[in-house]
């Protein structure tokens, strides 16, 4: 475009191609912005752990150090709540997905008294604000009259998580060929066989997406688990009891820890699934 | 009908009987899928359940597999009655009409999996898979994966799969019917050729009369949970036992009339005809004639006759079809081209039809017939 065009270009011509840039950017300009409000708080969690605060509050950039990660467990407290939420994160999901895939099996296969009314129950949980949960669990566990601590926290995470299971199983057991078990006890297998062999190897991603899922809301559930710990904390229990007072950096760490190791765990899984789709179309 | 119960029951005395079904019926909730069914299938043979959908052969099939089980009645392999046993105590195999390949495991392993079951290991495991694969034309595919495979070969896969086991009875339910029309022909040749290398029972559901007619060396044609008729293909085309079974295998032309000695039938709108005694088989009153439609001359010669109006003429190929109307209806006629070109008659001419009586058949009525 030369210059003597530009000049003999009408000024309507000229706004309509502002307004046709414009067009064409918005989307991408928009997109930008989504992206930067969802990860700018993960961002600043994750810059705010190489910080070196003077004082009691992590809010101002100070200096870079590895210190907090060196000394991760270095504020007191941090480290048994790290480990109380590993330990219950890791029996609630195998718990509550043991328990979820036999329902999901059940609820699926076999017609059974009050099935439709098991179908909608299982939604409920889901449904239900976590605060009405963790009160009422509550009132239930006071009226029975047991000692809070870890029991507690455990039965009430595995509560809420046995929905998720049961809903990511069905789902992949209904689009399930009934003819792969009936053709494996054709072959000899039996009933046990045939579960081992044929359907648990089927329906394996559905629960190891349901154990991620349960590990990924139990370990950060605070409201439900607020109610329920007695005298025990967690580690969103620390997180909230350290702001008061003003978070340290460590808890900052942690975060980004977890944070690295989900998407990490996503990104293999997204490799692996791109991997297999390859192999099956060559 | 009394002529199809009668055929059903009576097994074979001399032969060896794999399978035999005793009065069996099968009830979902209020739907009766099969109705006291009794049969015995001989060893060795390949025996055809004929059937529309839902007329209960594919339940029959079920029950012998052992995926349901009767509410009534005994299931036989053999001596052993097998009625409330599980599939995987029968010695009988299945290929799935959807091939219920293991979708996790490769080619090999999928026929690997009922030896595994019984404990086969090693060499001898090793040797049997992979001559079965070759056996069906699948030798060197062992480590694909079914899904790499295309509908022709998993077909086969899943016939080697029942096969490698070699059971006393292999059960296939419309095994072909996901393929085309193409390796469907081909595909019917090669289970005939495999099932006289093999010698074993083979029970094939399907609804396709002239797939049956191809391959089995029995059929039983199924209505409503019942069968209607046994026999070998020939004796069903040629001397059908019902209206319904006389038009479900090919076509035919049903011409209603009464019995008028031991072996003429007068025709309610036309002359009388003669037929075989052994066709009318004691039968008195109202009854349907009837007469393939190559079976028809154009023209006289023969010894039963029908006036007719020739209404309409179609050139398939192989043969010319006519639609010709007479005083007892239209009927359909078949005349081969062994000549080029068409055979002069056209619509509008009058002619005379004629049929030997070899060739008639009787039935009780024209009920069930399309």
């Amino acid at each position: 475009m030369s210059a003597v065009a530009a000049t003999t270009q009408p000024r309507g011509e000229i706004l309509s191609s502002i307004l046709a840039f414009v067009r064409h950017h918005v989307l991408t300009l928009y997109s930008l912005l989504f992206f930067a409000y969802l990860l700018l708080p993960i961002a600043i969690v994750v810059a705010f752990s190489f910080n070196h605060p003077t004082g009691n509050f992590n809010y101002v950039w100070q200096g870079f150090t590895w210190d907090n990660w060196r000394y991760w467990d270095g504020v007191p407290g941090i480290r048994s709540a790290v480990f109380l939420s590993l330990e219950i994160a890791l029996l609630a999901s195998l718990v509550a997905t043991a328990l979820g895939t036999m329902i999901a099996l059940a609820l699926v296969r076999y017609g059974f008294r009050g099935r439709a009314a098991t179908n909608i129950m299982i939604f409920l949980p889901l449904s239900t604000p976590e605060i009405v949960l963790g009160a009422s669990l509550l009132t239930l566990f006071l009226n029975l009259n047991v000692v809070f601590g870890f029991w507690t926290i455990l039965i009430a995470h595995i509560m809420f998580c046995i929905s998720f299971a049961v809903v990511t199983v069905k789902a992949r057991l209904v689009g399930f060929d009934r003819h792969l078990e009936e053709a494996a006890m054709d072959l000899g297998a039996n009933e046990w066989v045939t579960f081992r062999k044929v359907t648990l190897p089927l329906i394996a991603p559905a629960i190891l997406a349901a154990l991620l899922l349960c590990f990924a809301i139990s370990i950060d559930d605070f409201v439900v688990t607020y109610f329920n710990a007695g005298s025990e904390t967690t580690f969103p229990l620390f997180v909230w009891g350290a702001a008061r007072v003003g978070a340290p950096p460590q808890v900052n760490v942690i975060g980004t820890a977890i944070f690295v190791i989900a998407v990490s765990g996503m990104l293999v899984n997204v490799l692996i699934q791109m991997r297999r789709t390859r192999a099956a179309t060559s | 009908m009394t002529v199809a119960s009668e055929r059903a029951t009576s097994a074979p005395a001399a032969q060896k009987v794999d399978v035999r079904l005793e009065d069996v019926t099968k009830q979902f909730d209020d739907v009766v899928a099969v109705d006291r069914l009794s049969v015995g299938v001989e060893s060795g043979s390949f025996f055809a359940l004929l059937g529309p959908s839902g007329c209960g052969k594919t339940t029959t099939l079920r029950m012998i597999g052992g995926f349901e089980q009767p509410t009534e009645g005994r299931i036989y392999l053999g001596d052993r009655e097998v009625s409330r046993l599980p599939a995987y105590k029968r010695d009988v195999n299945t290929v799935f009409q959807s091939y219920a390949l293991f979708p996790h495991l490769s080619v090999f392993e999928n026929v690997a999996f009922g030896l595994r079951r019984r404990a086969v290991r090693g060499e001898t495991l090793r040797g049997r898979v992979e001559e079965m694969l070759r056996i069906v034309g699948l030798g060197g595919m062992g480590k694909r994966k079914p899904r790499q495979l295309s509908g022709g070969q998993q077909q086969r896969v899943a016939l080697a799969r029942a096969l490698v086991n070699k059971p006393q009875v292999l059960l296939l339910d419309e095994p072909l019917g996901a393929l085309d029309l193409k390796l469907r022909k081909q595909m019917q040749l090669e289970l005939k050729a495999i099932q006289h290398d093999v010698g074993i029972t083979f029970i094939h559901v399907t609804h396709d009369q002239e797939e049956a007619m191809t391959m089995a060396d029995q059929i039983a044609v199924m209505n409503q949970g019942r069968i209607e008729q046994l026999g070998t293909p020939t004796e069903l085309y040629e001397t059908p036992a019902t209206a319904y079974v006389a038009s479900f295998l090919g076509a035919s032309n049903l011409i209603a009339g009464t019995v008028s000695g031991a072996n003429t039938v007068r025709l309610h709108h036309g002359p009388e005809v003669k037929v075989r005694p052994a066709a009318i088989a004691g039968r008195t009153g109202e009854v349907a004639v009837g007469i393939r439609p190559e079976k028809i001359d154009l023209g006289g010669g023969q010894e039963n006759t029908l006036e007719g109006t020739i209404f309409e003429q179609a050139y398939i190929g192989v043969a010319t079809q006519y639609l010709v109307d007479t005083d007892c209806g239209r009927l359909t006629v078949y005349r081969q081209n062994a000549s080029p070109g068409l055979n002069g008659a056209a619509p509008g001419q009058r002619l005379t039809l004629s049929w030997s009586p070899e060739s008639t058949f009787v039935v009780d009525s024209m009920e069930g017939s399309e």
